[in-house]
């Protein structure tokens, strides 16, 4: 038999309501995101170097574009790799 | 009259009397055709994130300037025709950058000019932002 613990693990209750994503960009007034500042811009990186989506960063479209082309021009001077695996 | 910065890399095999009469080379090849150098930076030998022509390190250096149009494209030739030069990018800086590199500059004032990881200083800014809206998130 299955324990009832396990079946409420299996299907769970209402999970806790989702929590609205935000623009780190919009919230915190930065204007400018730094292309030589690779440590920060890892944070919009998965751990193959690709660019993270906007749905799951939460970032507004006006700041991904500048992350993208951030994380494009630290790319060029080698400050971030283009591929790569295990990055963190 | 615009503001530009630029990156580029120097091989390694270089030593640091080359290496310091390259930078100057630049320098003078900008100053030579009107251009007014803001800020120098010397990030030093830094891990390159992938080998480029084969190396795997090289001297970061980093020059603010305001300059005409033209004179970028002199430069970038030069760049180009350098062989000590394996990696350039050159950017113009819009109103947020500007804003942002004085900012940097400024911050970086208070310290010593010849810092070996000048950069960290500002990782450490913005990181503090960063753990502050990760902080709110899990809120």
């Amino acid at each position: 038999m299955v324990k009832q613990s396990e079946i409420r693990y299996l299907t769970p209750l209402s999970v806790d309501v989702k929590k609205k994503k935000y623009c780190r960009f919009k919230k915190n007034g930065i204007k400018y995101i730094d292309y030589k500042d690779p440590d920060f811009l890892k944070k919009f990186l998965n751990e193959q170097g690709k660019i993270l989506p906007r749905r799951i960063t939460g970032t507004s479209l006006k700041f991904q574009r500048r992350i993208a082309q951030a994380v494009k021009r630290a790319r060029h001077i080698a400050l971030l790799p283009y591929v790569t695996d295990l990055m963190k | 009259m615009n503001n530009y910065e630029t990156v580029f890399i120097l091989t390694p095999v270089l030593s640091d009397a080359q290496m310091k009469e390259a930078v100057d080379k630049f320098k003078v090849l900008l100053t030579d055709q009107g251009a007014e150098i803001v800020n120098e930076e010397n990030w030093g030998l830094r891990k390159l994130a992938y080998p480029i022509d084969k190396k795997n390190t090289g001297f970061y250096c980093f020059l603010e300037f305001k300059a005409e149009p033209t004179v970028i494209d002199r430069l970038e030739i030069n760049f180009r025709r350098d062989e000590r030069v394996i990696r350039f990018l050159t950017v113009k800086q819009d109103h947020f950058a500007f804003e942002y590199a004085e900012k940097r500059r400024n911050n970086k004032g208070g310290e010593k000019k010849q810092e070996p990881k000048p950069v960290q200083e500002d990782v450490a800014d913005v990181a503090d932002v960063v753990v502050e809206t990760e902080e709110a998130k899990e809120d």
